[in-house]
Formats: structure tokens, sequence, C-alpha cells
């Protein structure tokens, strides 16, 4: 958790605001872009390795966070005035497991084939650095609706470029995308070989890099003066 | 000569500043101070260390040093085709020429690819083209079996050119050696074309020969780590270099030569040959005392012979910009690398030849290198003023 977004203090208002008044907008675009929590934060990077070997698993564990995360920020958000501060880490980590138990019971019960794909990694959900985050920085100083859209802003973050990832991985590994054979056999039999760098977690580190190079240099926002 | 320097001061006011085809300059410039002498001399703000060697005359001696092991790699394709189907009595040139057909578009799409990105980012980023490219270009169809595909190839000098060299900002900035990365990237992902006993010897057949029965396509190395001894070529076959291979390097003695003008002209570090054959030779020395595989059974010298560690040593391990830049660095560089190759050829079957994945990993290794060299200097150097500091106290 080496570089944390500063928490956006709780405003006092006096008029009701809008569901989706301009700030709340923010929280929820801010993470698909200029604070992304995998490009930008570099958070969570060790799930993003090794998911996305396919899309499939990538999508449902993109979702799981999604739910686990924004469902943590709303309780924690509920709850953020009763926590006594000094064991506030004991009781956020017993939120996030409480969800993650919840998701993982789910989709051993209607996702099998997938949950068993991921194996161990939703239950790593747990340890994953962008949900303890959030709860941190945000849900622990803000109402329940901001921090409900924080976490599915951060969810789809993560999500987004999971989902990206996995694509390159998919298509150059196994020449597929979402189990459908994409690649035409023609390009096989001329001499195409899938390319089992792909399959391998280092490739998912170097495409991570590429996307974090692509947007620092369209988003001048990011480039730290020199 | 003078209408070659006509026509590019005809076409200069072209790429200058408001010219029409401004942006490519750096492509223009690159061809001409690679046909001519740079007339412009470095700004106030550069460094001044005036010689009449540049990057350019550098990388092209470099080159130069290459081209032993380039024709012999281009005899011994040919004759290592012939000698799979049972071809004896073939002439020296009808087996060079051979070998120069198979490796020539090796070599240009190499260059093609390479140059072809590095322009690219050049213009992108509006610098002058980097030169490093020459020697990488050269180095990488040396170290690929014959039998490469060419796209696969192309595929990875791009990323070795990419993700070596210009993500981290271009010729003098990268950790990997671009030419290793290259290979690396090759033997990771297309391991069925990189290694294995059918990509080191072209085997189509020929006038009604097809390949004869005793043929095995393996290297030496590859041999010896399936445990089969009585396969292994001689000491001095592999010190020449007629044995089954990547292109160029087979041939230690090539890589001699190769050292030689490299050591003569001072672009390579004699200390990091010397210390990576050390390394090489203890390595295996210790492994040779206790003689457990086939692999240890090797002889020290024998092992300096064989594979890639003698090009690796030469060509690879000396690259300025990702090897150590302290003298002291440069000893335990050069050291570690040897010992590690020889380490990963004994003990990891999967990879017989060990030389491109410790080289690899002492490039990363070497900035860490040169930091506690230098500390260790500081260190030295701040006891020695110690006792004038009491004496003032």
């Amino acid at each position: 958790m080496s570089k944390e977004t500063i928490a956006v203090p709780a405003k006092k208002k006096k008029t009701k605001e809008p569901l989706f008044s301009a700030k709340n907008k923010r929280l929820l675009y801010d993470p698909l872009n200029d604070n992304n929590p995998i490009t930008v934060q570099v958070l969570g990077i060790c799930s993003a390795l090794a998911v996305t070997v396919k899309m499939k698993p990538s999508i449902v564990m993109a979702l799981a966070v999604v739910v686990v995360c924004a469902f943590s920020n709303v309780i924690i958000s509920l709850i953020r005035n009763i926590i006594p501060n000094r064991i506030r880490i004991i009781v956020q980590l017993t939120v996030v497991a409480t969800m993650v138990i919840l998701v993982d019971q789910f989709l051993k019960a209607f996702l099998f084939d997938v949950s068993k794909q991921l194996s161990v990694f939703v239950g790593l959900i747990i340890t994953n650095c962008i949900i303890m985050g959030r709860l941190e920085a945000f849900a622990m100083s803000n109402k329940p609706w901001p921090a409900f859209l924080d976490g599915i802003g951060n969810g789809f973050g993560y999500g987004m470029i999971l989902i990206i990832v996995s694509m390159f991985r998919e298509l150059f590994g196994s020449g597929e995308l979402l189990g459908y054979r994409v690649v035409p056999d023609s390009f096989y039999e001329s001499g195409y070989f899938n390319n089992s760098l792909a399959i391998m977690p280092p490739m998912a580190l170097i495409i991570v890099g590429i996307l974090i190079w692509i947007q620092r240099s369209r988003n001048q926002k990011l480039i730290e003066s020199k | 000569m003078k209408p070659l320097r006509k026509l590019l001061n005809n076409l200069k006011p072209n790429f200058e500043k408001g010219g029409k085809l401004e942006k490519f300059y750096p492509a223009f410039d690159a061809f001409e101070t690679f046909l001519f002498v740079p007339n412009h001399t470095t700004g106030s703000k550069g460094t001044h260390i005036r010689d009449a060697i540049d990057l350019k005359r550098t990388m092209i001696l470099v080159v130069l040093s290459l081209v032993p092991c380039l024709l012999f790699g281009m005899w011994n394709i040919g004759y290592q085709h012939h000698l799979a189907l049972g071809m004896m009595n073939v002439s020296v040139m009808d087996n060079f020429i051979f070998g120069a057909i198979k490796v020539l578009p090796l070599i240009l799409v190499s260059y093609g690819a390479g140059l072809t990105t590095e322009f690219v980012f050049a213009i992108i980023r509006k610098h002058t083209i980097n030169e490093g490219f020459l020697v990488s270009g050269m180095l990488i169809p040396l170290i690929m079996p014959i039998e490469v595909p060419l796209w696969m190839l192309a595929v990875a000098t791009i990323f070795a050119v990419i993700i070596g060299k210009e993500v981290f900002g271009g010729t003098g900035m990268n950790i990997l050696n671009p030419a290793l990365t290259a290979r690396a990237f090759l033997f990771f992902a297309y391991p069925t074309k990189m290694s294995g006993d059918e990509v080191w010897i072209n085997t189509s057949p020929e006038k009604g020969q097809t390949v004869v029965d005793a043929y095995t396509g393996a290297t030496a190395l590859g041999d010896a780590a399936a445990g089969y001894q009585d396969k292994i070529p001689n000491i001095i076959d592999s010190f020449i270099g007629i044995i089954p291979g990547s292109v160029g390097e087979t041939s230690t003695v090539a890589c001699l030569i190769g050292a030689a003008i490299l050591l003569f002209t001072g672009i390579g570090s004699w200390r990091i040959m010397t210390s990576v054959f050390a390394g090489g030779f203890l390595m295996a020395l210790v492994f040779n005392l206790f003689g457990l595989n086939t692999l240890m059974q090797i002889s020290p010298l024998h092992h300096l012979t064989l594979g890639g560690f003698a090009f690796g040593a030469v060509f690879m391990a000396t690259d300025p910009v990702s090897a150590t830049q302290t003298n002291t660095g440069k000893y335990i560089y050069g050291f570690l690398i040897g010992f590690l190759a020889i380490l990963f050829r004994v003990f990891n079957p999967a990879y017989p030849e060990g030389m491109m994945l410790a080289i690899l990993f002492m490039n990363v290794m070497a900035p860490l290198i040169d930091h506690y060299v230098i500390e260790a200097n500081i260190k030295r150097r701040l006891k020695r003023i110690k006792p004038i500091q009491n004496q003032d106290g």
C-alpha cells in the first residue's frame, strides 16, 4: 500500500446532494483512468498476474472484486463511527472476509468450473490491497453512498485492467477469446505458433507495464514534474 | 564519394527545420552520419571527451569483430547440412554458399525489423537514431538456430528493441542485453522452435539425398544433458566449431579472433572476458571432481568450448551498457556469469545452455554490484581521513 490516495474529506453540506452529482461521478470514473488501482497506484498486482491467463476467470474475478469492494465499503462506512480506532483493521478484515466467503460460496454453487480455475485466488481477495486501501482511505471517512460508488469504481478500475491483460494473454497464448478459437486454422497451417510466454506470469507483468506506459504518455496529469 | 555528398547536400534542406520532411530528420541524420564523418561538434553542454572514435565507429568495429563468427557460421551451416544428408565430399565453397543463403535472410530480417522499430521511435521521440542496433542486429541472427522461422525472428527483434531497450530510454539506458532479450523471448515463447534436436541443422532433402540413419540433430550440450557421453564431440571439434549449434556461436576459434579485435581496439573489457572464462573454468573443475553425471564429467576446458560460452563471454557479457562499470565490479560480474552458466548447464536439464540466462541474470545484478563496489570504496576512503579529524579535535 505504498501509493495511497488521499481521502476526499467529507464536506458538510446543507442542501441534499443529488445521487450522481459531479463529485460522485468522479468517484466512479476516476479509478478507471486517472487513479486506476493497478496502473497508477500499482496495487493488486499479484492477482492480476495470476488469474489473467484466460478471459473467463478474469471477468469473474473482476466481478467478485467489484462486489466485495462495493459492499465492504458500504458496511464499513455504515459502522465507521462506532469502530474503535485501535482495532479498525481487524474489523475491516472481518467484514472483507465475510464478503469474500459469500462470493466464494456463490461461485462454488453457480459457477463451479470457474471457481475451480480461480482456486485460492477468490479467497485471496481478502489480502488484495485495493480493498483494504479503499476501506482505510475512503470508507472510514465517507458516507455509505459515496463509499459504494467508490467501491464500484475501484472494482471496475481493477477489473478493466484484468480483462485487457487477459484478452491479450488469451489471444496470443491460446489463440482464443473467451474460450472460442479466433486465430484461424490456416494461420497454424502456414507456421503460426501460440506464444507460450503469454501463458506465463511475466507476460502479464509486461502487458501491465505497457498499459502504464501508454496511459502515462497519453494522460499528462500522471507525469511527475522532474 | 563526391556525388554522394552532393546528393545528401541537395536533400538536406528538405529535412532541416522548416523543410517539408522535417519530421524525418532523425532518419536522414542517421544515413548522413553513417556515410560521412559528421561536421558538427559537441555542444557546450555535452561531455568534452574528444576522440576519433564515436558510437558509430565503436559499433562498426564490434560488427567487424563478429565477421569471423559469421563466416565460420555460414560454412558450418552448410557443412552440418551436407553431413546430415550423408554428402561428405562437398567443397568448402559449396558449404559456405549453402550456409550464406540460409543465414542472409536472418540478418536481413533482424536488421529490417529492428531498424524500423528504432526509426519509428526516433521519429516519435524526435531524437537521432541510436546506433546501438548496428551490433544487436548482427548478434541476433548469430545466436539463433538456423531453422528459426523468419516471422518469429522479426517478432523477437521488435520485442527486444521495444521492451529491452526503448522502454528504458533507448541505447545506453537498457538494463538487459537486447540481443539476449530477443533470444530469451523466443526461448520461452516458442520453445519447440528454439530448443530440442530439430532446429539446429537444416535437413531439407537435396538431389535425392535424405537424412542418414545415424543422424542426431541435438547440440553437444543437448546430448550431454540427455546422458549420451559418446555423442559429445571431442574438444578439437568443439574448439574449431564443427558441431551443431546456433548460427555463429559454435566456433571458439572465431570467437577468440573477435576477442582479439575487441581487445586490441580497446572496445571489449579484458577484465570481463577473462573473469567469465575463469568463473566457468573453476565451476566446471569443481563439478568435474564430483563427476556425478555426464555434464559434470566433461572436462573444464571442454566445457568452455561447448555451446555459446565463448560467444557469450566475448560479445554478450562485455556489452558496455548492461555490464558493470567499475573495475572491481567487472571481475565479480564476469566471474559470476561463468560460474552461473556452468551451474545452470549442469543442474537444470531444461536449459542445457545456461549462458543466456546467466548473462541476463547478471545484467540485472550489475547495478547492484556497482553500487556495493562504490560504497566499499567510499568506506575505505572515509577510514583514511578519520585520523586527521582526530588530530584536529
